[in-house]
């Protein structure tokens, strides 16, 4: 059984002024269908980056090595103009900033004509308010919204016609960009009720990337943990949590406050510079287990145990 | 697609309206409507010259060198030409070149500037490497150079004025459109699958192109001086063509003896060009919110 979205191999750089950025290096990612994947990691580890690749809507100084196969076609060998009738129709992304996704010159009604047309070029005016209204009531937005301009909307409420807008042609695979970090947890809760449902209802696949570790172990079946543009362990949710192996997701785990002892702890040291040729594994100078090897050899990603579990850390390759 | 396309249209044109109808007794309301007045006004004058001109431009009606008075209230040259009749029809020569080439350097500026803004790279730098010689290059001397080289004619003068003013156009819209292409809600339409021409046209350019009016009234008031400079200096129109700069060339020698012959071809050259000035520093107030702001508190009086 083919998974609906494999990774391989995938390495992204950026050309700055100062050098070549390595955003990502080498990640290898599988997806199958009607999934979710929770991928964590702190600020800058590359998540973000990692969604739009696969997308391919990086910036223009950005350069992207590897496959990505959606649904047995090769994103990577696909053209600009073929890439784009996959955008918004198969697979979608929502992103963090919800205040800020919509044109402020647009009356919400023009953004789903937008979507609409790019895809159906021929489609009448009529199909596309019942459309329209179809996909708000799926995330529970009433109809009269569509003659407003975004800034008459609230957070929550543009996420879910971003979220309405993804929707529109029922794509297998959502790219959620930390949908819910801008929002109050009252709306956060019920967004991801929405998808949930929408999930089960449209048999879609989620990406959720976040840093959020509570979000992840309510809502992913799998956690890919990234530090400095790799993927260090990746495991069904709920073993990682209960032993994880790589020794930055057991920082990672603990960094969550203990309300019994109000103890929180910190991974001492801050992520890499991802700037330049990478050398060693990237979580050695933050790491209490270092051993000689890991200044020279970056680990790769090894199976570990029986359940599917991957963890590149020279510790458990030698067990 | 057609109805579409046009409610949104309408609506922004409807709201640039309804800005200036706000503005209207504010300073740059006013000067604005002013400017616009005065343009209507000579707009007015060059198309209905046969009418209203009391003589023909091109003939001798009087003496050399009549003093303004009686029939001739600007006098006459000194070839006993009407200095009325002539201005009246002299507004015909600057306002049709300088309407040609404010709409044919925007043809070329703003596109390519949204190309080259949306592009980035390699032709982008090439293309502001271009663009910026040009524009440091001295204006009326490029004109001058242009004119010289594609010879005379209302046309060729248009072209030339067209090539000095286009850059100002491609910089203000180049360096909008890069930092509007960043916005994530550029980025969220063409993850939804929007097409490049599409993100263009209705993402970038409708917030870009609050900048047209602005440049388009500046460079008008500019280009109505350059080119009166090409024709004073000779270059380009036919004779027996009325115009202003051309008229002075004609007279300024002989300032100490008729002065009317050439202070009002001049004055009209000052009149035209400060309205389109007015239109185009009022448009900018206007326009412009962080201008708005910062002379706000003045305006108020606290």
């Amino acid at each position: 059984m083919s998974a609906l979205l494999e990774v391989h191999d995938l390495s992204v750089t950026f050309e700055t002024e100062a050098g070549r950025v390595h955003a990502i290096h080498h990640v290898d990612l599988e997806l199958p269908r009607g999934t979710t994947l929770g991928l964590v990691g702190e600020s800058g580890c590359g998540k973000s980056t990692l969604g739009r690749a696969i997308l391919r809507i990086l910036a223009e100084n950005g350069a992207m090595t590897g496959r990505v196969v959606f649904d047995g076609r090769d994103l990577s060998e696909m053209k600009e103009k073929e890439l784009r009738t996959i955008r918004g129709r198969n697979m979608a992304m929502i992103f963090q900033d919800p205040a800020t996704r919509l044109n402020p010159l647009m009356r919400i009604r023009d953004h789903f004509f937008d979507t609409l047309r790019s895809h159906e070029p021929n489609i009448e005016t009529e199909q596309v308010l019942q459309r329209s209204r179809r996909v708000l009531a799926d995330v529970r937005v009433p109809p009269d919204r569509l003659g407003m301009y975004p800034h008459e909307l609230s957070g929550g409420m543009r996420q879910r016609i971003m979220i309405a807008l993804s929707l529109l042609f029922h794509p297998t695979l959502l790219i959620a960009d930390e949908p819910t970090t801008s929002l109050d947890v009252i709306i956060e809760a019920q967004i991801l009720d929405l998808l949930r449902d929408l999930m089960s209802r449209y048999d879609m696949a989620v990406l959720l990337i976040t840093h959020n570790l509570g979000l992840v172990a309510q809502f992913a079946d799998r956690v890919a943990v990234m530090y400095a543009g790799e993927i260090i362990e990746e495991a069904d949710t709920v073993p990682l949590f209960q032993v994880p192996k790589h020794p930055y997701t057991q920082g990672l785990l603990r960094s969550v406050i203990d309300l019994e002892t109000n103890h929180l702890y910190s991974v001492p040291g801050s992520p890499p510079d991802l700037l330049g040729e990478p050398k060693g594994c990237p979580f050695l100078p933050r790491c209490g287990f270092a051993m000689e090897i890991c200044k020279t050899v970056d680990p790769t990603p090894r199976s570990v145990g029986a359940e599917g579990r991957r963890v590149a850390c020279h510790l458990l390759q030698e067990a | 697609m057609a109805t579409w396309f046009a409610r949104g249209r309408t609506s922004m044109v409807g709201r640039l309206l309804g800005k200036f109808w706000k503005h209207s007794r504010t300073g740059a309301g006013l000067a604005v409507w002013a400017g616009i007045l005065i343009v209507l006004a000579i707009l007015f004058m060059a198309i209905f010259a046969p009418w209203i001109a009391p003589f023909d431009p091109n003939t001798k009606v009087a003496n050399p060198e009549t003093p303004p008075g009686g029939p001739f209230p600007m006098g006459t040259d000194r070839s006993g030409q009407d200095v009325l009749s002539r201005i009246i029809w002299g507004a015909r020569v600057p306002l049709a070149i300088v309407g040609v080439s404010t709409i044919l350097s925007l043809s070329i500026g703003l596109p390519l500037g949204l190309l080259s803004g949306f592009k980035g790279g390699r032709l982008d730098r090439l293309l502001v490497l271009i663009m910026d010689s040009v524009y440091a290059f001295p204006g009326l001397l490029l004109a001058i150079t242009i004119a010289a080289i594609i010879g005379p004619g209302i046309a060729n003068i248009s072209v030339a004025i067209a090539v000095v003013y286009a850059p100002t156009y491609f910089r203000v819209i180049r360096n909008h459109v890069s930092s509007v292409k960043q916005q994530s809600y550029v980025e969220a339409a063409t993850a939804l699958g929007v097409p490049r021409g599409g993100v263009i046209s209705r993402y970038i350019l409708p917030t870009v192109s609050q900048n047209i009016p602005v440049i388009f009234s500046i460079n008008a008031a500019d280009a109505i001086l350059t080119e009166a400079g090409l024709t004073f200096l000779g270059l380009g129109l036919p004779p027996g063509i009325p115009d202003w700069g051309f008229d002075i060339s004609l007279n300024w020698q002989r300032f100490d003896y008729s002065w009317w012959a050439t202070f009002y071809p001049g004055l009209f050259i000052l009149i035209l060009a400060t309205a389109l000035t007015f239109v185009g520093e009022g448009l900018n107030d206007i326009l412009n919110p962080l201008l708005r702001k910062r002379a706000a508190p003045v305006a108020g009086g606290t």
